[in-house]
């Protein structure tokens, strides 16, 4: 096993250079002069020049390229044109206020999507999974925006239940952290859950119609424990395996909840910088999200050989 | 019954809490960007500098100068040499003491600092002379119209030498100035703090222990946070929500006409592009401007709150030249105009535009208009920076852009009306206007000044390289505890006197 992630170790090397490589490609393609955004209204010819020379944009992109992967081989993500800031500092400090998101998101989408979809395998056909279904949908097909800025002015506008917007780390007041979060992660959580419920609904009723949940009522179970007990717990596989996929989507996701809730995460970082052109952020993230993905990969891959007795026999 | 009390003890904490550390929470339409005020180029980073840095010289509502840090000035005879007295007792936020000796390295760092974007704005001085602690003499290659109101903007901040010193390029990680908030701490995109600086000079007229400054892009959100009471004051209230706003019990609003102005710029001469019918001819240029209802357009696309607008100046202001008021629509004589240049047959006029909602909107209702005359408009849209980098290089027609304004009349009108102008992506070249302006920006009396520009804005209004439509006015959604806020057509939050009653 450890020779196998060895292996994966070394295979995802040439994959986060390639990703960078046409990251940094892709960038170039942006019509829009990332000095000339940042050299103000004014844009004084000579300060212009003069930030081409300091940020290296006047070099051939191998050498501009060269010189990023460099830093970054020693641990330097360069510098925000914008703000100034290391991008790595800007990085860890938004990096725990997506996956603060992300978790609670995905805490609503297993609370909502999972419950749902075993209710509508065992109700099959009757009003509740109709019902359900229509609730899924709904879920996935109303936009994020519309949901987040209608629940803004209903829930904090209208009510004055949740604060509108914005980010309280859980440092500084745990609870106002997490109901400032409320409705973002409700409005990412619900096409999730949607989701969730769909897969839910459909492992569970092939699980249902397996032999031994037939033994387990033959043997005289309650209907509870046949359905929680044996039919749920096989259908859990490729749940958890689904929820570990959705993760990425939830980062994904993020993006535009992020928007509307103004919230201070990877995803506001990214499409900010890609609006100044501030080329050093948008490397680092997409570098920092590559390298995340192939680390869940690896782990997940790891978790099946520890999970499944046959596949660490071949 | 413990319980109970340890729940009112707890009560009363929270109480005494909130009447310990008053806080100001301000909502921002963006992020600042480097708070460093010789490098910085953001509206909304003046914003947090009017709190954070105070400057030589300040401006009022009617923007006249007023002292700030120099609490007096004088010009020698033949206006090339300012003396100014500063103010006396006044610290940096790191105890550093002001004095000439900082006003005269403030002035070298905004020339020489590599990174600084205030060159031009201090381009006439040509040195400093500390003439007593609190004396200092300011020469310049020539008299310059424009320093005093560049010293009422990023200009005239003075931050601490020592902390400059320092931190070289990096200090607007940590700024260090002299106003009435220090500096706490910034979370990019989420918050910038500043905290009560208790050695104040005007503290009495400072009624907050703190400011955070929340940057909420969106128009609907940010509303909604002012009417939810999770922010005392927000910037830029849009003028769609304007009714909204006013109807509501536990809502002020607020507004002044903004000193800058957007319209259409026309590729007169810079570059091939400028081979247009109507970079070519001064006559499609009237007829399209005659084309367009401005009162209209600002009653659909912005509720009547903004000033229509046909120059460099808002209507209202003192520049403003009398002589040309806002035309009225005349679609008969745009057709004349047309005919009597040749192009009967109508012309056809491709306008870029950024890709946001209010500018789409306005130039579909230019669209619309001009159609009426026979001028054809094909709206190409464009991210802004994208949009920017054609507009420099050349690479277009016409260009729905336009200027956040500056105190003095000269920065809304020299760098883009004269041959190579800074910002002249018009090409736009008249020697007769040249003059005009030149003169305009080293004549310190007022009223020669005004005759200047009115001379000049005489051919430009025939000339037209720029079609004004309107001037924005600044709108703030405050909740109705906020009292004592005074706007300002520079757009900024100026806190001496405001306070918050709850």
């Amino acid at each position: 096993m450890l020779a196998f992630i060895g292996r994966r170790l070394l295979v995802a090397i040439p994959t986060i250079l390639l990703i960078s490589v046409f990251v940094f490609l892709l960038q170039q393609l942006l019509p829009g002069d990332p000095i000339l955004a940042m050299a103000g209204e004014e844009r004084d010819p000579a300060t212009i020049e003069f930030l081409r020379e300091k940020y290296g944009l006047n070099d051939p992109l191998p050498v501009q390229y060269f010189k990023w992967i460099g830093g970054v081989i020693q641990g330097d993500l360069g510098i925000s044109l914008r703000t100034n800031q290391p991008v790595s500092e800007l990085l860890l400090q938004k990096l725990p206020v997506t996956i603060q998101l992300a978790v609670m998101a995905l805490i609503f989408a297993v609370v909502i999507g999972v419950p749902a979809g075993i209710l509508s395998a065992v109700k099959k056909g009757t009003v509740v999974d109709y019902a359900a279904n229509v609730v899924a949908l709904s879920g996935l097909s109303i936009p994020n925006f519309w949901l987040g800025i209608m629940l803004i002015l209903l829930v904090s506008v209208k009510w004055g239940l949740l604060p509108a917007s914005g980010y309280t780390p859980p440092g500084e007041d745990l609870v106002r952290s997490i109901t400032t979060m409320l409705m973002p992660a409700f409005v990412l959580g619900t096409a999730l859950a949607a989701t969730l419920m769909r897969h839910t609904r459909s492992a569970m009723l092939g699980v249902l119609k397996s032999d031994y949940v037939r033994t387990a009522r033959a043997k005289g179970l309650y209907e509870r424990r046949v359905i929680l007990r044996h039919a749920f717990r096989n259908a859990l596989v490729p749940i958890v395996t689904l929820t570990a996929l959705l993760f990425g989507e939830l980062v994904a996701g993020a993006v535009l909840t992020e928007q509307i809730f103004t919230i201070p995460g990877f995803g506001k970082l990214v499409v900010d910088a890609v609006f100044n052109r501030d080329y050093a952020v948008v490397q680092g993230i997409v570098l920092c999200t590559a390298v995340g993905f192939i680390v869940m990969n690896l782990l997940a891959d790891a978790a099946y050989f520890a999970l499944n007795p046959r596949l660490r026999k071949s | 019954m413990l319980r109970k009390l340890s729940l009112t003890a707890i009560l009363l904490g929270a109480t005494a809490v909130g009447a310990q550390a008053q806080d100001l929470r301000i909502a921002l339409q963006s992020d600042a960007d480097v708070l460093d005020p010789d490098q910085s180029r953001t509206f909304v980073g003046r914003i947090v500098y009017t709190a954070l840095c105070d400057k030589l010289v300040d401006i009022t509502p009617e923007l006249d100068l007023i002292p700030q840090l120099a609490t007096d000035w004088s010009w020698n005879d033949d206006q090339t040499e300012l003396t100014m007295q500063l103010r006396e007792g006044v610290t940096f936020h790191d105890g550093e003491p002001f004095n000439a000796e900082a006003v005269a390295y403030n002035i070298n760092r905004s020339q020489t600092l590599e990174e600084s974007r205030r060159k031009s704005e201090v381009a006439s001085i040509t040195g400093t002379e500390v003439t007593g602690e609190y004396e200092i003499k300011i020469s310049l290659a020539q008299p310059d119209a424009t320093l005093l109101a560049q010293f009422a903007d990023r200009a005239g901040m003075m931050i601490s030498p020592a902390a400059a010193e320092e931190a070289g390029a990096d200090f607007g990680l940590n700024p260090v100035c002299s106003g009435p908030f220090a500096f706490d701490n910034r979370v990019a995109q989420d918050r910038i703090v500043l905290t009560k600086f208790d050695d104040y000079w005007n503290a009495d007229e400072i009624n907050f222990d703190s400011v955070t400054y929340l940057p909420i892009p969106d128009n609907t959100v940010r509303f909604a946070n002012l009417q939810s009471g999770d922010v005392d004051i927000i910037d830029r209230l849009a003028a769609t929500d304007l009714e909204q706003a006013e109807s509501a019990s536990d809502i002020e609003v607020a507004s002044a006409v903004s000193l800058g102005y957007q319209g259409m710029t026309i590729n007169v001469g810079n570059g091939d592009r400028a081979d247009s019918p109507i970079g070519e001819n001064p006559a499609v240029r009237q007829a399209l401007s005659l084309a367009i209802d401005r009162n209209a357009l600002n009653q659909v696309v912005f509720n009547g709150a903004f000033a229509p607008g046909n120059q460099s100046f808002p209507p209202n202001s003192p520049w403003y030249d009398q002589d040309h008021p806002i035309p009225e629509r005349d679609v008969e004589a745009a057709k004349a105009l047309l005919a009597e240049a040749g192009f009967e047959d109508g012309v056809t006029v491709e306008v870029q535009a950024p890709n946001s909602p209010v500018p789409q909107q306005v130039m579909q209702v230019v669209q619309a208009m001009a159609a009426e005359a026979g001028i054809t408009i094909e709206i190409t849209s464009k991210e802004f920076a994208t949009m920017l980098q054609d507009q420099s290089a050349g690479d277009y027609m016409a260009s729905q852009v336009g200027w956040s304004g500056r105190v003095d009349p000269d920065g809304n009108i020299h760098q883009f009306m004269t041959t190579g102008g800074g910002i002249n992506d018009s090409g736009y070249s008249n020697p007769e206007v040249d003059e005009l302006l030149n003169n305009a920006r080293t004549t310190t009396d007022t009223a020669e000044r005004k005759q200047y520009y009115d001379q000049a804005r005489d051919i430009l209004v025939e000339d037209l390289p720029i079609i004004y439509l309107y001037h924005q006015t600044w709108i703030w959604g405050l909740r109705d505890a906020v009292s004592g806020f005074t706007p300002y057509p520079d757009g900024m939050i100026r806190l001496e006197g405001v306070s918050l009653e709850d």
